[in-house]
């Protein structure tokens, strides 16, 4: 009941939908387990969600850590009730709605300026840490030098034709190498999947 | 301060001062950009071009630039423009609002010469019934309004109706159009993506799944440069050009040192 | 009005959190558990909107919980999920992740194989005494993909193979360094150009 239910069911549906993709009149059921899959998926990400504020909430419980963690259910309440605000004026999503008001400008400037910081952090890498100390290293900071060069206005002169040439074929056939590689694996991963020989599931 | 410190000064400057002083660069368009252009130089007007809308606020300023030159040479083409996203609703809002924008410099009217399906989760499931019959996917428009309603949905019903999809993506939905809408339905497919994904698209071009590909900032400021209209990314490409420079200098920089001491 | 505090509060948010540049600091802490509980509460109401609601409240309204769809079950095994947060009775919750991770295996055979696969092998199957480069791509994918197998000691003509192999990757990791920096450097400059010209208006 606890292992072997699981297992079956796994099976089961990976089969089904296998086999749908050759039967066409299995089509139909083929749009539905699409379907429960989102569903299901949707309600796994509620799980995660759930798990962080109680986690914060705890915190709160136990005075860990209490303005941060404070700020952090400000920010989650706070935004569902503008959210359901938003949502009892008319479509919550919509371009104009005050819920899409803290998204242009709350979070997005947020998730932008997170991930701008790299650049800051790869420029120090290439300071402190990019050491050529064998033929490896050498090929890999070459091939970036000259892409960088070839995508710039002042040097692209020079470097473009390498830099696609670079692009087109040693970096192409590796590419294609790697992606070969990743699609056996998950081939190879799913039908383990399949014969029962990995159960993730479990747990 | 510290050697960091000075590093990232250092950056900062390098962006902001070209920026200041407002700099603009031609720039030479390669290959798969110039490949995207012919492609939509090559639709007959009044056309319908989908354009997935699949990147977030991370990726704003190295996609919109990009869509935008797209959206004014599709319009200036006369072609038809709907949109749709497969990765996020919240990718939606700022695709409307650059689509308004660019829709009112041409006159262009929605329902007849552009519309917006809206976001619908299901990935693959959503590309493969546009396969068989638009509406039943999308009955209506995001709006609400009935497909049959809007003029220029008439007579269109799946990819043999769509002259081109477009999927501006930062992450794996272009992908899902590669294998579900080009190999299934062999529908003609260009992406736009952010210069970290440029070089994995690679393949796919020379396997000509993908017809066309524009890559970051970069990628659009190639493409104004084709439709000669510099905007956003040709102003951003001289800070680019520096910051680029200034990383060279940093690893030849530190190599010198490193070899320095290696010789004692 | 609504635009003018949106934007002071970007630049304010965006500054905050390039103050992490400078060193770990309360006011960068503070904004980075905002940003983590603004983008749970949209996570959550972004799922309700756009896959629990339509999916399940009007797929049920509109055909009953065993009609088209058989939505019953989907409901069943996200309910399911959430006894992942109890934990004597999380167990239930193998049912639904078995569900997806059967689909999920299932899904990935037929399109990893139809597009993926047999596009990317039909390509690479080209004349490598045709040109330079036709041999350089044939003998790129070759090395590259047989650089992972592993089940192999990489010794002698395997070892020059391996050698090859890693040769070419360098080169493709490379490249993508070299448009990794692009991509950050590019959003360091979409949001300095916030700053300078939505924000101070000096642009």
């Amino acid at each position: 009941m606890k292992r072997t239910g699981p297992f079956v069911l796994s099976v089961v549906i990976g089969l089904w939908i296998l086999v749908a993709f050759f039967v066409k009149p299995l089509r139909g059921a083929q749009q539905t387990l699409l379907l429960w899959y989102t569903i299901v998926g949707a309600f796994a990400l509620v799980v995660g969600l759930i798990n962080l504020i109680q986690s914060h909430l705890r915190n709160l419980q136990r005075g860990q850590n209490v303005p941060y963690s404070l700020i952090l259910l400000f920010g989650f309440f706070g935004t569902l009730a503008v959210g359901i605000y938003a949502f009892f004026q008319g479509n919550a999503f919509d371009p104009y709605s005050p819920l899409m008001w803290v998204y242009g400008y709350v979070l997005a400037p947020l998730q932008s300026t997170m991930f701008s910081l790299l650049a800051f952090f790869l420029a120090s890498a290439a300071f402190r840490a990019f050491r050529i100390r064998n033929m490896e290293a050498l090929l890999l900071l070459l091939a970036a030098v000259i892409v960088m060069l070839g995508r710039i206005p002042w040097t692209e002169h020079t470097f473009a034709g390498i830099t696609e040439w670079i692009m087109a074929i040693p970096n192409l056939a590796a590419q294609r190498g790697i992606q070969i590689g990743v699609a056996l694996g998950a081939i190879g991963m799913a039908l383990r999947i399949l014969f029962g020989l990995e159960r993730p599931y479990l747990r | 301060m510290t050697a960091r410190r000075i590093v990232y000064t250092l950056v900062f400057l390098a962006v902001a001062v070209p920026l200041l002083l407002g700099i603009r660069a031609r720039v030479e368009p390669s290959p798969p950009v110039k490949a995207a252009y012919e492609a939509i130089e090559a639709l007959p007007e009044s056309s319908l071009v989908l354009i997935g809308i699949d990147f977030g606020p991370s990726t704003m300023p190295e996609m919109n630039p990009m869509y935008e030159a797209l959206l004014e040479h599709l319009f200036r083409r006369n072609l038809r423009v709907a949109v749709l996203s497969l990765q996020s609703a919240l990718d939606l809002p700022n695709g409307i609002q650059v689509l308004e924008k660019v829709a009112r410099r041409f006159g262009k009217r929605y329902g007849v010469d552009y519309a917006n399906l809206g976001y619908k989760p299901g990935l693959e499931a959503v590309i493969v019934s546009l396969g068989q019959e638009i509406r039943d996917i999308f009955p209506e428009d995001a709006q609400g309004h009935p497909l049959d309603s809007l003029p220029m949905f008439r007579g269109v019903h799946n990819y043999n109706d769509i002259a081109l999809v477009i999927d501006l993506a930062s992450g794996g939905t272009y992908g899902s159009w590669i294998q579900f809408a080009q190999a299934r339905f062999g529908v003609k497919l260009l992406v736009g993506v952010t210069a970290v994904m440029g070089p994995e698209t690679y393949p796919y071009l020379q396997s000509r799944q993908l017809v066309g590909m524009l890559a970051g900032l970069k990628g659009a400021a190639e493409y104004e440069t084709l439709i000669q209209r510099p905007g956003l990314a040709s102003r951003g490409m001289p800070a680019q050009a520096v910051v680029h420079l200034l990383i060279i200098l940093f690893i030849l920089y530190g190599n010198w040192g490193f070899w320095k001491q290696w010789r004692r | 009005m609504a635009t003018v505090i949106g934007i002071w509060i970007a630049a304010f948010l965006t500054l905050a959190i390039f103050s992490f540049l400078y060193g770990d600091n309360p006011v960068y802490k503070a904004v980075e558990h905002l940003y983590i509980g603004v983008s749970a509460a949209f996570w959550f109401l972004y799922l309700w909107s756009f896959t629990v609601y339509p999916n399940l409240v009007v797929g049920i309204r509109q055909h009953g919980w065993l009609g088209k769809d058989l939505l019953l079950i989907p409901t069943v095994l996200g309910l399911l999920m959430l006894f992942r947060l109890v934990p004597r009775y999380g167990w239930w919750s193998r049912y639904p992740m078995a569900f997806a991770i059967g689909l999920g295996a299932g899904l990935a055979i037929t399109g990893v194989l139809q597009g993926l696969l047999f596009p990317q092998l039909q390509a690479t199957i080209l004349n490598p005494v045709a040109s330079v480069n036709n041999f350089l791509l044939v003998l790129g994918v070759l090395t590259s993909l047989l650089y992972f197998y592993f089940s192999r000691e990489h010794t002698g003509v395997m070892g020059w193979i391996a050698r090859i192999g890693i040769y070419f990757i360098m080169v493709a990791f490379g490249a993508t360094f070299g448009y990794t920096v692009m991509a950050r450097v590019s959003l360091l400059i979409g949001r300095v150009g916030f700053l300078l010209s939505d924000w101070l208006h000096l642009m």
